[in-house]
């Protein structure tokens, strides 16, 4: 008997660990009732309300009971721009955490997003995007295609961010100070590109933020990041390697 | 060039002015400032200066030269600045240091914001004292620099810096709204643009450039988009709509006026151009340098400020160098109701000085931010955008009028946008108008603009707006900028309703107590008056 319960407990246990490791790996597409699929997402007209499940990959700022984020699901990702938000939910959102989200579909300067004042129920479920390597999409129209994902670009070539010779700037034009929006040039086949460490998202204190301070023109680089876009691509880079 | 899409954060971040004041009266407070009879200057000064620029490496120059100018002049203060790029996060780090004791020395500021910064006691100082002081006070005999005497100062924008009948800041640079237009488009629909805009005429040519070809192609541009008329602060719009119309706002006491018929108007008005493409928003579709300079859009409205954004030829740009398309810019002062009493806000940076301590630390303070009105910061900031001056010394000097007169000469310091939109300022600085100050001020300033805002994204996302939705939209923006609870803000009267049922039986059972102790002594000295 005793040996019989044990088996039992032990195969509940077993499974029960399954269940979780499920949970917490891959999470779960299917959408809940009266909620959009990506392409459903993809497919709404501008300015049409949208409802939408999701996962937060990233927070970049919470400001006055609205958060801006980064989330994904299997299929695509999604820009939350302020949100409302209590601090206290804010504080619960971590990467992976499962959140449903009811507003507007809205471009801003070709960024597809979810405008401001969208809701946000937290809901069950875990998922954290695996990176999606764009190196060789970069300059090609289907790019845009992973607007907002979680990318890498590898093998990448500092170049002057100005005349100066500098590797960064501090804002886009030098006008800010140690805190503000980095601002770098990288190069592939012959095309250079600015990529930002956006300070809301990643401050000073981050390792990307002191990583891009030290970067040296002629530096070949692997980067990380969300692909932001803003009158073209404008990728908010989250980690940077130097080779 | 990506530049700053987060300085729509900053725009966006409306409730600033929301910000609870209770920090303010947690702290302790200052002893009210005195001037003292001399600045030691054996003493040394580390003094902190919190600038805002407009994301723009000329104008950080300008501040770091002028710092090392300064500390050339006064070895014993050293200025440390700190970099912003807006108004209201200036205010929020101001607010938040107001309760730990920590606010700057020198500050860059609206006064809409020191209303609320008075609301901590001796917080700010009052600026009288140190203008009048025949040492160091404005044009002083013991300055070691060659700055303004008040006289100098233009007098319409010192007035606005006066709070509670004095004065809290000096004007630093002023700016006001212009309109930045494609004249070709203009000529183009078969229009004369005139000197004068009118609200109809904008209108009007605005629902003209919204004709499609048969491909679904816009035929003023070819292209697939066009916003003929995008407003950038639509606070602003609001503001001036209703002035221009002498219509309710707010009163000098800070009773609010906003809801009235008059905007109503307005907001149909908007609605119906939101509804037929005519109109949007910055806070809607983007920068409206970045649609002008496209050739994606007729009149864009911003502030003078932002002049080296727009046009064809704008030497700085968000949108790349194949997306401009080439047309003939013009600068006009924005629409008007009257055209020939035309209204238009002022704006601009004003400096404000904190208290501390340290009465020298104060006047070291003083020296710097008067020191920001030399000629020299005055016209080199001055040339960073199309700001005007505040001083009729720096105004009228050479240099400055040297560098009108050379307008078009470059792309660059002479960029002849910047110099028209300086220029259009300079020559209305009489039809300028400021709102009144107080302690939530920039919270009805949010609000109007707000208005504007929702009624878009309603139209847009095919709400219905009518009565019922204007009923509700007031509701909604009194609740979201806590309008209701200015007199709680600025410490007015409140009308508290009835006491409670406990409350009224306490008071009760308190008064019948003192009476019945008061009926006793009257016996008591009833009795021994008997006995004598």
């Amino acid at each position: 008997m005793k040996k019989k319960l044990a088996l039992t407990l032990t195969l509940a246990l077993v499974l029960s660990l399954t269940a979780c490791g499920k949970s917490q790996d891959s999470g779960s597409d299917e959408k809940s009732e009266g909620v959009m699929t990506y392409a459903e997402y993809v497919d709404a007209a501008l300015d049409s309300e949208v409802v939408i499940e999701t996962y937060v990959q990233a927070k970049q700022s919470w400001w006055e009971d609205k958060a801006t984020l980064y989330t994904q699901d299997k299929d695509g990702a999604y820009f939350i721009y302020n949100a409302v938000c209590s601090e206290t939910d804010y504080d619960k959102l971590t990467p992976g955490t499962k959140i449903k989200v009811t507003g507007y579909k809205t471009e801003w300067s070709g960024e597809v997003e979810v405008a401001e004042g969208a809701s946000i129920e937290i809901e069950d479920g875990n998922y954290v995007a695996p990176v999606t390597d764009v190196t060789d999409l970069l300059g090609k129209d289907e790019l845009i295609n992973h607007q907002n994902k979680f990318v890498s670009f590898k093998g990448m070539t500092v170049e002057a961010a100005d005349d100066s010779g500098a590797a960064f700037l501090y804002n886009w034009d030098g006008s800010g100070e140690d805190g503000s929006d980095l601002y770098f040039n990288v190069s592939l086949n012959g095309e250079t590109y600015t990529f930002t460490v956006e300070s809301y998202l990643c401050d000073s204190s981050t390792e990307v933020y002191q990583t891009v301070k030290n970067l040296n023109v002629g530096d070949t680089v692997d980067m990380e990041g969300y692909l932001y876009w803003y009158e073209g691509v404008n990728p908010h880079i989250t980690s940077v390697t130097v080779k | 060039m990506k530049i700053k899409w987060k300085k729509r954060l900053a725009v966006l971040s409306l409730g600033a002015g929301l910000l609870t004041l209770s920090g303010c009266h947690g702290s302790k407070a200052l002893p009210e400032f005195s001037v003292p009879a001399d600045f030691d200057a054996s003493g040394n000064y580390e003094i902190t200066f919190w600038a805002k620029n407009d994301t723009n490496k000329c104008q950080t120059d300008v501040y770091q030269k002028a710092i090392a100018d300064f500390e050339t002049l006064y070895p014993n203060i050293k200025v440390n600045m700190k970099l912003y790029t807006d108004y209201n996060r200036i205010f929020n780090d101001v607010i938040t240091n107001i309760s730990t004791g920590t606010t700057p020395n020198v500050c860059i500021t609206y006064p809409d914001h020191i209303a609320t910064y008075m609301t901590g006691k001796n917080t700010v100082v009052p600026l009288d004292g140190l203008f009048a002081d025949e040492k160091y006070g404005l044009g002083g005999s013991e300055l070691l620099y060659d700055g303004p005497t008040r006289e100098e100062i233009i007098p319409q924008f010192l007035s606005e810096c006066v709070l509670e009948e004095q004065h809290y800041a000096l004007p630093y640079m002023r700016s006001t709204e212009c309109c930045y237009i494609n004249k070709t488009y203009v000529e183009k629909l078969g229009y004369e643009l005139p000197e004068v805009l009118t609200w109809d005429f904008v209108w009007e040519v605005s629902e003209a450039a919204t004709a499609k070809n048969a491909d679904g192609t816009f035929a003023l541009n070819s292209q697939n988009v066009m916003i003929p008329f995008i407003y950038k602060s639509t606070d602003n719009m609001m503001i001036q709509m209703l002035r221009q119309k002498d219509a309710g706002y707010s009163t000098q006491e800070g009773d609010i006026r906003l809801f009235n018929d008059t905007t109503e108007e307005i907001l149909y008005d908007v609605a119906a151009h939101v509804e037929s493409g005519a109109f949007s928003t910055f806070k809607i579709s983007s920068y409206p340098a970045n649609f002008l300079n496209a050739g994606q859009c007729v009149f864009a409205i911003d502030s003078t400020a932002g002049a080296t954004w727009m046009g064809a030829e704008a030497p700085l740009s968000d949108i790349s160098e194949d997306a401009f398309v080439s047309f003939e810019t013009a600068v006009r002062m924005v629409p008007q109701f009257d055209p020939e009493n035309p209204r238009m806000i002022s704006q601009g940076p004003s400096v404000c000085v904190f208290n501390k301590a340290d009465p020298q630390e104060v006047l070291a303070s003083w020296l710097f931010a008067q020191y920001l009105l030399t000629n020299e910061v005055q016209i080199g900031y001055a040339q960073t955008e199309g700001y005007l001056p505040v001083t009729s010394k720096a105004q009228q000097s050479s240099a400055y009028q040297d560098y009108l007169a050379r307008s078009g000469e470059d792309n660059k310091t002479y960029y002849p946008i910047k110099i028209d939109a300086s220029t259009l300022l300079l020559e209305h600085t009489g039809d300028t108008f400021v709102t009144p100050v107080f302690n939530g001020s920039a919270a009805l300033r949010n609000a109007a603009g707000q208005l504007i805002e929702n009624v878009a994204n309603s139209v847009r996302r095919h709400e219905t707006v009518d009565e019922d939705y204007m009923e509700g939209l007031y509701s909604d923006v009194t609740a979201l900028y806590r309008l209701d609870q200015k007199d709680i803000a600025s410490g007015g009267k409140q009308e508290l309703g009835s006491l409670p049922g406990a409350a009224v039986l306490l008071l009760a059972a308190l008064a019948v107590s003192w009476l019945l102790i008061l009926l006793y002594v009257l016996r008591d000295f009833v009795k021994k008056k008997k006995k004598h």
